[in-house]
């Protein structure tokens, strides 16, 4: 192996103290100077096994080959034949289970920051003003229904334009990108971002209609008289509960009400805005996944005095992306592993003041092959809490599968689709994305949405199911 | 699509709006609402629809707060931002024999499109609505043509029988008039009082719930209610549900999480 600088180009952001007073971005990005030089930390490897850690397989060492050289024009337009979605993939994708898992440099020293080489170009390219498009292709006359924006939505819609289908993007809420508007916050995830993304898609030639229910406004087989396929990517929204005593008191939220109101609704802005949301002062987050960091972070940036995890196993097992864990632990994230709520308590008006946790102890790996967390008897105690955010998970939205006759669901109410190809038990119905796996990665759901994208086609000019 | 076309008063801080909106219109079934967004900053409310004509819906509205009174303000022709539906499952509808449909305040506009239906399908119908007084009183026409007998409440006696719709209700029960079904829409303290009078003889009873809301299809958990027990998201599982099995303190607690806001918004509001 050549001499290679043994750690990543650092990443400017916000210093902690700062941070948490405002609802900006974290991290700043890369300035070229920065990216060429982590671009330059790039072996070129004959076999560049970390392609194979990307689920949309981007040409990683030719892009940044390109940025080492500067190209940064070239680099862009190589990254989107891929993903259309750069600027939000190296953000939030989990790069240490990814790309970067399996970067050779990984072996002996920090890997290439594939994702924030990523970020660099697609920022770079917004900063550029007019985004290059690809020549328009000549329609085929085909149409396409594409049920919700999130990731997969965006993905197929991006992929099918680009090969003359005529398309539409159905989506329930006002706004467009799922997830990644109402779920993952503005100082994770700038949402002009993901309008800038979303404009991309647009201007290949989707034609956008929010606030439309599919299963409500319409069902799947209207829709299917009016389109030749459909594809179903609704994304795993339906919120789970811990079915504890006291768990409808005020002050507790699931995680997608508590992120919803804030960022879909911008609450943090309110009284400008209308939607309220509580401000506790201290507030406690259930889970230990990227979506209860986000709560916790929340928590704090809306004023809490003290923002807690409570989490049933320990630090090792947390699924959170290890950024964003070191993001909390910096900001000042109180962490209460091993620890289970087990009821809440209530004063005189509704409201919860005090959650009653259990003490845990790993055991033996379970299914997951995580230790399984046990529950230490008479080890009950009190933590006095005005919020609570409950993110513990949520499983497909049954809406869709309810009022589509046809359509197989599995044991959790997830789409049941071909890995190979997206397809559903009914014909010209595609899916893909949370729905089908449950709650996954954006990533994830972008690389179904390929696959589907690519079978979609093919049935399409075929007519063979 | 969703431009104001026809606004009314209907009483003092009550408004009839007419919305173009033909896709919803197409699907819309008596019990389901819609969920409305007025403008960029605006909040999103469920409304009910009160009734849909051709391309449009009809929704009524009593300005309690911030939103509902800026609603207020728009004159036709405004088109809304957004309105999206028809959400929740709609009141089931079947023939029973006699059905008592009993609306409060505001409410007599949602338990209007179930009136006519439960009629349409051959129920006998007595229709119980009421108003704190004649000039709040909605839709008295309109439930009169649906109704087999109509029965009128205000609580300061300037109007039909002065007292409050449950005291009509008991009275029709004291009668010993034979009651298959109630169909309860008003405030939260007028549907626990519904249920309170037809429990004790079992006569089967339907309410409507209206928890805050936020988008209405089932993704935020923010309209959850115990019923029998059991936490059930109202935008989906309801709105209708069993008013003896209902959780009413746990819902009249829920509806004031945002009182503080609500008033600061308010004041806000006002002072433009
Ligand atoms: C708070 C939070 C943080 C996360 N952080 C990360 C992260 O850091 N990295 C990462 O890789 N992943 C993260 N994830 C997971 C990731 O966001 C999801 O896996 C991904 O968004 C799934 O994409 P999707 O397209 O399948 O569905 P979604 O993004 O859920 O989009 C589905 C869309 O469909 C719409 N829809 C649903 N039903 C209907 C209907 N009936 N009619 C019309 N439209 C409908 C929804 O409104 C929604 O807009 C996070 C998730 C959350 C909630
Ligand atoms: C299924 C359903 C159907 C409804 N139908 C009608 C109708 O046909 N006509 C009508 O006038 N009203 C209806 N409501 C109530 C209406 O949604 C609220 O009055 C409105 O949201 C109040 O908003 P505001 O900003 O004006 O008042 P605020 O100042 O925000 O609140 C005043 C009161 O309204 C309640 N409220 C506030 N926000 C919401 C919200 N997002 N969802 C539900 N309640 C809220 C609060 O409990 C509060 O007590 C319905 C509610 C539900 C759930
Ligand atoms: S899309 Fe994600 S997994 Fe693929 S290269 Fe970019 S950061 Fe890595
Ligand atoms: S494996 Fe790592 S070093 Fe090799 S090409 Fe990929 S990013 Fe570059
Ligand atoms: S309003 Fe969000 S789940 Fe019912």
């Amino acid at each position: 192996m050549p001499k290679v600088r043994p750690k990543k180009t650092p990443i400017p952001k916000q210093s902690p103290k700062k941070r948490v007073k405002n609802f900006n971005e974290v991290a700043l990005g890369y300035s070229e100077k920065q990216a060429v030089k982590e671009a330059k930390r790039c072996l070129q490897c004959k076999k560049p096994v970390c392609i194979s850690g990307c689920p949309v397989e981007i040409d990683i060492p030719g892009f940044i080959k390109l940025i080492a050289e500067k190209d940064f024009k070239e680099a862009i337009r190589l990254m989107k034949e891929k993903n259309v979605l750069p600027a939000i993939c190296g953000r939030v994708c989990p790069q240490e289970d990814q790309c970067e898992k399996v970067c050779v440099l990984a072996e002996k020293f920090e890997p290439v920051g594939i994702g924030r080489l990523e970020r660099f170009i697609a920022d770079w390219e917004a900063e550029q003003g007019e985004m290059a498009l690809p020549p328009k292709p000549s329609l085929t006359g085909k149409k396409v229904a594409v049920v919700g924006s999130g990731p997969a939505g965006l993905t197929v819609a991006g992929d099918l334009v680009k090969l003359g289908h005529s398309l539409t993007i159905f989506e329930a809420l006002h706004k467009t990108g799922g997830v990644l508007v109402y779920g993952i916050p503005e100082f994770r995830l700038p949402k002009a971002i993901v309008q800038r993304e979303v404009d991309y898609v647009h201007k290949l030639g989707a034609e956008i209609v929010t606030s439309f229910v599919v299963g409500k406004t319409k069902t799947v087989d209207e829709l299917l008289k009016e389109y030749d396929a459909v594809f179903l990517g609704t994304g795993a929204g339906l919120p789970w509960f811990m079915q504890i005593p006291g768990e409808n008191y005020n002050g507790i939220y699931s995680a997608n009400e508590y992120l919803t109101r804030s960022n879909l609704m911008k609450a943090y802005l309110f009284p400008k805005y209308d939607t309220p949301i509580v401000r506790g002062k201290r507030v406690a987050v259930i889970g230990g996944g990227n979506v209860a960091m986000d709560s916790a972070r929340t928590g704090l940036r809306l004023g809490a005095e003290k923002s807690m995890i409570i989490y049933r196993r320990s630090r090792k097992e947390l699924p959170a992306r290890i950024e964003e864990i070191e993001n909390a632990e910096e900001e000042g994230i109180v962490f209460e592993f091993l620890t289970l709520p087990v009821r809440y308590y209530t004063d005189d008006k509704g409201w919860v003041k005090e959650m009653e946790c259990i003490r845990m102890k790993l055991g033996k790996p379970d299914a997951s092959g995580r230790r399984r967390p046990l529950p230490i008897k008479g080890s009950n105690f009190k933590i006095p809490v005005d919020t609570v955010v409950v993110a513990i998970g949520q499983s497909p939205n049954p809406l869709v599968p309810s009022t589509t006759p046809g359509l197989e669901t599995g044991k959790h109410g997830n789409i049941i689709a071909d890995e190979q190809t997206g397809k559903t038990s009914k014909k010209g119905v595609f899916a893909g994305g949370d729905i089908v796996t449950g709650a996954a990665t954006v990533i994830l759901a972008m690389g179904a949405g390929r696959i589907a994208a690519k079978s979609m086609d093919e049935y399409l000019n075929t007519g063979e199911w | 699509m969703n431009r104001i076309l026809k606004k009314l008063e209907l009483a003092p801080e009550v408004k009839l709006f007419e919305i173009n909106s033909p896709l919803i219109t197409r699907k819309t079934l008596p019990g389901q609402f819609v969920v409305v967004r007025i403008c960029e900053e605006g909040e999103r409310i469920p409304l009910t629809i009160a009734d849909t004509k051709e391309d449009t819906i009809v929704l009524v509205v009593q300005e309690v707060g911030k939103t509902t009174k800026h609603m207020g303000t728009l004159e036709e022709g405004y088109e809304l931002s957004d309105v999206i539906g028809p959400l929740g499952k709609p009141t089931h509808i079947e023939k029973l024999g006699t059905v008592v449909c009993v609306g409060g305040g505001i409410g007599i506009a949602p338990i209007y499109p179930i009136t006519k239906a439960m009629k349409n399908i051959g129920n006998k119908v007595i229709s119980i609505i009421g108003a704190r007084s004649k000039d709040l009183l909605i839709f008295e026409e309109k439930m009169k043509k649906v109704s087999d007998e109509l029965y009128i409440t205000t609580d300061d006696g300037s109007y039909g029988r002065k007292g409050f719709v449950t005291d009509e209700l008991n009275g029709l029960i004291d009668e010993g008039r034979n009651i298959d079904f109630v169909m309860a829409i008003g405030p939260v303290v007028m549907m626990y009082a519904v249920a309170e009078v037809t429990r004790p003889h079992n006569i089967n009873t339907m309410v409507s719930l209206n928890p805050i809301m936020v988008d209405g299809t089932g993704m935020c958990g923010a309209c959850r209610v115990e019923v029998g027990g059991k936490t059930r998201f109202t935008c989906v599982d309801g709105p209708d549900f069993d008013a003896h099995q209902v959780d009413f303190k746990l819902l009249m607690d829920r509806q004031r999480i945002y009182l503080k806001q609500e008033e600061e918004s308010m004041r806000l509001f006002k002072r433009h």
